[in-house]
Parts: structure tokens; sequence; C-alpha cells
């Protein structure tokens, strides 16, 4: 049989304010444990919740950028259950009224891009941490991320493979750090993932059985774990049996996910709009305010990119996969009035080397301004591209300019007519072989003859003139 | 609506109270009460009335995002029932 696997994805996106949501406690990674956890953290009788401006306004930017409605009146809730990382017995989130509803993420597959819509985003507070490493037996919690606060994005079942899954996730990541409403750091759990995986008979309407994969910390975990529950379900239903609705783990050890709870262990969470909290009203002066704050979208900025530098819908998109590699490209692009070339450069070169060298565009060593001096060298022709690769390596490797670099190595290529028809007159007369073939018919023979005289002149010939001139002679 | 004595067990469970079998038919009972008042008043119509959020009519006032808290872990530490190396420790959760 053939199946259709259906994907949603709820992704928990942490917010860089410096505090916390509901009180005045700073949110610095990495503290010593409980230093930053203070009496709302620890749900002291009496206290109350105090709410962070710029929670409402990130999130008021996220849903901007979607397209989304922003609910100018949103009301908090209790999501009631026990654990100690949780002292309040209830979570502080958003259930009938959520800040943020629908909207569309377009994200990248292959080269073809596709939307994917939203559900809606809501604000809520982190848990603390429970270690379970042995404490004489017992757990010991620590509550510096309680309070940490969160916004849950909940996309519509609309991704129908994992590769879908993990552009959206790889999207929607690179659109929090676009806005600087998130750091993006995965390790440290500023994006953590939950996939809602089933799959059903295709050409079947309702959506089969679903189970969620918990708390994913990475594109390639979020990959392997879709990848993985989707045969399982495919075999257990071939195998006659029934897939039960569940939470599920991932193990990256095993590369399997396993049960965490199954329907009937299922939370109930009891949501109630929270006494404690006034509904947030938000004005249209504000939203107003908040757009013209927001940077050029990616979206924007990649239309534009064609628009202006004539560059390759698809080259743009990744040009625009992050804020900083678009302002890189923008600044080379600008200044040297080579858009092509600039983009081929920025995805090309730049894109492998750092890759190879695991940095990103903040740690090129190239600045923009020192690319822009190589990209001028080849547009003049002064540059072949086989010696602009070998100035690239220099440039990457040492803080001089193109220029200082063409100098010192005597890197130039020669233009000068005179000098070219020298070479070439010297290899028709040293590849007699190889005129006669040529003359014959054969064009190959002019390619060797070429490579002749870019030898002599050790690449440094202009290729085209080369070309130009040896067919001149042998006409 | 009437509850029955496996739903009273059940809510004691969740709210993480412990009832005993004995207190189960009274606290059922009162629970029922509450029930008969909570129809009465669903009776009311309310057609075309927005749901309040909150009995006042008021917004949320919002704080700025400036850290004003301090360190206090000593004095929070200094009265829980069992501490290690700055961690509140709790009876094991899980296995």
């Amino acid at each position: 049989m053939k199946w259709e696997v259906v994907i949603g994805l709820e992704v928990h996106v942490q917010l860089n304010t410096a505090t916390k949501i509901f009180s005045g406690t700073s949110t610095a990674f990495g503290a010593e444990p409980n230093t930053q956890a203070s009496a709302v953290e620890l749900a002291f009788p009496g206290v109350l919740p105090v709410m962070n401006k710029a929670v409402v306004e990130k999130a008021i930017r996220l849903g901007l950028a979607l397209g989304s409605k922003i609910n100018q009146k949103n009301v908090f809730a209790r999501k009631n259950y026990f654990y100690p990382d949780l002292p309040k017995g209830y979570q502080i989130s958003q259930m009938e009224l959520p800040i943020v509803e629908g909207g569309v993420l377009p994200i990248l597959v292959g080269e073809e891009e596709k939307l994917v819509k939203l559900t809606r985003a809501h604000m809520e507070e982190d848990a603390g941490k429970s270690l379970h490493e042995d404490f004489s037996g017992m757990t010991g919690i620590d509550l510096n991320r309680a309070g940490t606060p969160l916004l849950e994005v909940v996309s519509e079942p609309d991704m129908r493979s994992p590769e879908e899954a993990v552009a959206y996730a790889r999207a929607l990541h690179s659109l929090v750090m676009w806005l600087g409403i998130c750091d993006g750091n995965m390790q440290e759990g500023s994006f953590r993932v939950d996939a809602n995986v089933s799959v059903r008979p295709f050409g079947q309407q309702e959506f089969g059985t679903r189970r969620e994969i918990k708390n994913l910390n990475s594109f390639r975990f979020l990959e392997q774990a879709i990848k993985y529950e989707i045969q399982w379900q495919i075999d257990t239903l071939e195998d006659g049996g029934r897939v039960e609705q569940a939470t599920v783990l991932f193990d990256p050890d095993s590369g399997e996910t396993r049960m965490m709870r199954s329907k009937e262990d299922a939370h109930d969470y009891r949501y109630f709009p929270d006494p404690d909290l006034l509904p947030v009203r938000i004005s249209d002066e504000q939203i107003a305010r908040i757009r013209s704050e927001m940077p050029e979208l990616p979206s924007a900025m990649k239309a534009r990119f064609v628009e202006a530098f004539g560059v390759s819908a698809y080259d743009a998109a990744l040009l625009t996969g992050s804020r900083a590699t678009a302002e890189y490209f923008e600044a080379v692009a600008q200044a040297s009035g080579q858009g092509k070339l600039a983009a081929n450069w920025v995805n090309g070169e730049i894109a492998a080397r750092l890759n190879r060298e695991g940095k990103d565009i903040g740690d090129c060593p190239i600045s923009a301004e020192r690319l822009t001096g190589l990209i001028q060298r080849i547009a003049d022709n002064t540059l072949s591209s086989k010696l602009a690769k070998q100035v690239f390596d220099a440039l990457w490797d040492s803080d001089l300019s193109a220029d200082a670099i063409i100098e010192r190595d005597g890197l130039k290529q020669v233009s000068d007519v005179g000098a070219i028809e020298k070479m070439v007159e010297e290899a028709i007369a040293a590849n007699p072989k190889a005129v006669e073939e040529f003359r014959a018919g054969k064009e190959k023979a002019l390619n060797a003859l070429a490579g002749q005289v870019m030898k002599a002149s050790k690449g440094k010939a202009n290729p085209a003139q080369v070309q130009e001139i040896l067919k001149q002679k042998l006409a | 609506m009437s509850l029955t004595h496996q739903d009273v067990a059940r809510i004691a469970k969740l709210a993480r109270i412990n009832v005993s079998d004995e207190e189960i038919v009274a606290v059922g009972n009162q629970l029922n009460n509450i029930f008969g008042l909570i129809e009465k008043m669903q009776a009311v119509n309310t057609d075309g009335i927005e749901p309040m959020a909150h009995p006042q009519d008021v917004s949320l006032r919002l704080r700025e995002d400036i850290v004003t808290q301090t360190n206090q872990r000593e004095a929070f530490q200094a009265i829980a029932p069992q501490v290690e190396k700055g961690l509140f420790l709790v009876p094991k959760v899980i296995e």
C-alpha cells in the first residue's frame, strides 16, 4: 500500500529577553543553580506575576512577519499539572485567546517553495530543570530556567515528508533570529521542536492516529526521529496492528522512538483563565510602531535581490537564509556593482569554506570590502577565474587586499594583445601536430594549444583572448 | 449533572488531595451542591455576551524588561528541607 505522511510541528521559541516573563529576574544562561530564581519562580505564597512588555512585543513581531492575526485582546490561562520543577503546580500559558493566530511561513524544499500554514503562537513560561543524577537518592531541582519566556509556535499538519518538516523548522529558526527575538541556540535549548506524525493510505481524507515526538533539539535528530517514526507506524499498520495515540521520546543513541505515555496516561490539564493576570490589550498604535521597527523581511529582501541585482530566485533564497549573509551579500553587490558575481562567490566559495571550517558568516575572515576588491578585479578582467580562486585563498589566510595580493604574487592576468600573440605563435610553432588536427576539423585540438599558451603564461593569460587570437592565427 | 464517587476520586487525585473512601460520600455531596448552583447559572441566557476573562474591565499593565531581582538563593535555601550543590532536593521523581 502507498502511504501518505502527515506532519505538524510545535516549536518552543525561547525569547531573548533580559528578564523572565513574570518577574525582573535575569534570564542569562549558565548561572549557578537557583541564583536566578526569585520568589515568583519559587511560587512563594502571595507573589503575583508582573508581565514583561518585551515578551508581548517580540510575539507581535513574529505575528507580523508571518502575516498572522494579532489578537488585540489575549488572555493567559493556567495549565495544571504536578511536577517538582514547576512549583506553582501550573504553567501560565495561553489557551483560548492566544496572542497570534494564523499566518503562513514559506519554506524551501529542494528548489521548490511551499507555504506552510500556522495555527497559532502563544506566550508561556518555561519550567525549571530536574536533575536525576544521584543526590542521596533524590532529585535535584534548578529553577533558573523557570519563568523564561517562550513562544509556542504551532503549525497546521501541512508537511508531507521529513524533509519538509526540517525545511519548516529551519525556516522558522532563521526567521526568529532574523527578527532578533531568539538567539537560536539549539544546544542551550533556545529552539525546541515537538513533531506530530501520522500516516494514512494515499488518497484517504481523514488523518491517521498521530504520535507526538517530544523535545527534539537539532535538525538532524528531527529528521532521524520522524523517519524512524514513519517507518514504525507503517510497519505496525502493515502487520495488521493499530497505532495508538501516544507521546514518544527519541533516543539519539539507538535512533529509535519509544513510548513516554499513552493516551490513557495523558494529562488532564484543566485549563482556566488565570485570575492573577488581566487580559493583555494591544493598541493599533503599538502594532504600527512595532511594524515600523521591523527589519526588512527575508521574503521582501529576496524579491528585491532578484529585482535589483539580477540573481536567480534560488540564489536569492540562499542569500536570505540569514540576515548576516544577506547584509554581507548586499554590501558586496552594492559596492562592486556585480550582483551575480557576488551571489556566486557568497553562495559558492564563501559558503563552502565556512561550512568546511564550521564557521558562520559572522566569523568570515574575508570582509565584504575585501571580497568586493576581488570581484572588481574579476569584473575588469584583471583576474581569470583560476587566478581569482588563488587570490581568494590568499584573502582567506591574510589581511591583505585583493590588489595587494595580485601585486605581491604577480597574478595579474595578461590581456596585452602583443604578449599573447607572441605566446600563441610560439605554441603554434611548437605543436605542428595539434595545428594539423585542428585544421583537419578536430575542434578539441584548439584546447590543447590554448593549454600550452596558458602554461607558458603561468596561467595568467586571459583565456578568452587566447582562444580568440588562436582562432585568428589558425584561420 | 451529578458526580459519581469515581469522578470525585479522580478529581481528588488530579488535585493531589487525599480523600478517604468515607470522605468521598460527603465530598461528593458538597461538590454536587456546587454543581447545582452552576446549573442554575448555566440556565441563564447568555447569547451574544462575550465571555469575561476577568471580573474587572481593565487591561494588564506591562513591566519594562529590566533586571530588578538580585540573587537571594541563600535566604530561600535556608528554609528548604534539603539542598545540595545549590539544588533543591525532592523525592526521586523517576526510577
